[in-house]
């Protein structure tokens, strides 16, 4: 109980900021200075490993120790989901948070990682209501959407957020009875149900995931309701990753601010560049469910 | 009564319940424009780096070291503990205004954050569950300065004129014991 408190109280820490992937020491400085409040070690973007179509892994401990090494801000890692003895690594590596993520090849079909059991708080993303309530079941200290990851098309991340929000909206009519139907449909604890309606809200920080590539997607994703913002591909597969990142940062900021956020917007160069979904071979929010 | 929330990254929305219970009213200070209309100041929890440039590059640091300087009660919580000390691991710290020489993420990682039962006998609370994340250690201070509560022999809970400083978070218990203080500072 305590553990809970105190890593779903860290993940408050991270609202109202950017934490963004990063592949080198110097990515991750550039990040820091940027106003990153969290980088993502990775060896690969996520745009990448989509191109390559190999399975991807855990990174390599040395590569995310290099970067636990180069930056004062917290540091999370990726496993892949059910993959519990990547994630006990990267907690007796110290990593500050774990990403248990869609981005990776899937280890388990039918089973997450049991987060209860570890001291080293995760992340999970989630599309819809009943995912998000399964994540923070089985002990997610923090939700994302899952968007579309490497694509820069935030269309994903849009409809994940709305559909959240939207299935929160609909628990306010239920009854006691309904409820525990409810529950029982999205295999879930009816008391998290319940909590989650009277908080009118998920009871864990969630964020905006998978396909951020502008400051206007940033402040578009905080307007829909995210607590704060992961860019993956989009920083350091944009033209001006240093200009990219501290304009993403400061459009959480001043998100509703338009006439700043013209400012933040201008001259960045190009964007990463996009996919539409039609053109994907894989849909990685479809893993884990 | 306005109470500022500096809104520039981090757990600022979670005193705002804190502070409706307490009768005073929040307001999110992202500019020097808002900063003006507030009468005291909270500095939340959250990475002191992202604050620190911000409270630069929006022209926000030195109207507020100003209203420092002339008496506004501020508290900083964790990240916002660093902003006000005057040392931050051996170099002069970027808001500054409390005497005191802090050292950051002293503790360790995220895995070695933990609660820990603390007296405050100034709030007449014994046990008090405060909640350490990434905490600051606060490793000397000035002889103005106030020690309110210790966590083994570390002060955690100081105090320099209207100045505060927590290296826990008070906003993420249920109670307003802190804010309570803080109003009336």
């Amino acid at each position: 109980m305590a553990r809970e408190q105190v890593n779903k109280g860290f993940a408050e820490m991270f609202k109202n900021g950017v934490i963004m992937d990063v592949t080198t020491p110097e990515q991750a400085l550039i990040a820091q200075e940027a106003g990153a409040c969290a980088v993502m070690a990775l060896e690969r973007v996520p745009a990448d490993i989509r191109k390559d179509g190999q399975v991807a892994r855990m990174s390599d401990p040395a590569m995310i120790q290099a970067i636990m090494d180069a930056v004062s801000i917290p540091v999370m890692a990726k496993v892949r989901i059910g993959h519990f003895m990547e994630a006990r690594i990267l907690e007796a590596l110290g990593v500050d948070f774990v990403d248990e993520s869609e981005v990776l090849t899937p280890a388990d079909e039918s089973r997450h990682v049991d987060k209860s059991l570890f001291k080293v708080p995760f992340v999970c993303g989630a599309r819809n209501l009943g995912e998000a309530l399964r994540r923070i079941n089985e002990g997610a200290a923090m939700i994302r959407t899952k968007g579309e990851a490497g694509t820069g098309n935030i269309v994903e991340a849009v409809r994940h957020m709305r559909a959240i929000t939207e299935e929160i909206n609909a628990l306010k009519g239920l009854d006691d009875h309904q409820l525990v139907q409810l529950a029982g449909e999205l295999r879930v604890p009816v008391e998290l149900v319940r909590q989650t309606r009277d908080l009118d809200r998920l009871s864990v920080v969630n964020f905006a995931a998978g396909g951020v590539a502008t400051p206007a997607d940033a402040a578009l994703m905080m307007a829909l309701g995210s607590d704060g913002v992961f860019v993956g591909s989009g920083v350091f597969k944009s033209q001006n990753p240093p200009r990219m990142a501290q304009a993403i940062v400061q459009a959480v900021i001043h998100y509703q601010d338009p006439v700043r956020l013209i400012e933040i917007s201008k001259n960045l160069g190009s964007a990463m560049i996009g996919l539409e979904n039609s053109a994907l071979d894989v849909k990685m929010a479809e893993r884990g469910v | 009564m306005r109470v500022g929330l500096l809104g520039l990254q981090g757990a600022f929305l979670d005193h705002i319940a804190h502070l409706h219970r307490c009768g005073v009213t929040p307001c999110i200070v992202r500019d020097a424009q808002a900063l003006s209309t507030v009468d005291r100041l909270i500095i939340p929890g959250g990475e002191s780096t992202v604050m620190a440039k911000f409270l630069e590059a929006f022209g926000m640091r030195g109207p507020l070291r100003r209203r420092i300087d002339d008496g506004m009660p501020v508290w900083g919580v964790c990240a916002g503990a660093i902003l006000l000390a005057d040392q931050v691991d051996g170099h002069p710290g970027s808001l500054g205004g409390m005497p005191v020489a802090v050292q950051r993420n002293a503790y360790g990682r995220q895995i070695a954050s933990d609660t820990h039962a603390i007296d405050v006998p100034l709030l007449a609370l014994r046990a008090y569950p405060a909640i350490f994340i990434r905490a600051p250690r606060i490793l000397s201070m000035g002889d103005a300065v106030a020690v309110h509560a210790c966590m083994d022999n570390d002060p955690v809970f100081v105090q320099h004129g209207r100045l505060m400083a927590t290296t826990f978070h008070p906003e993420l218990h249920p109670g307003d014991a802190f804010h309570r203080y803080f109003i009336d500072l």
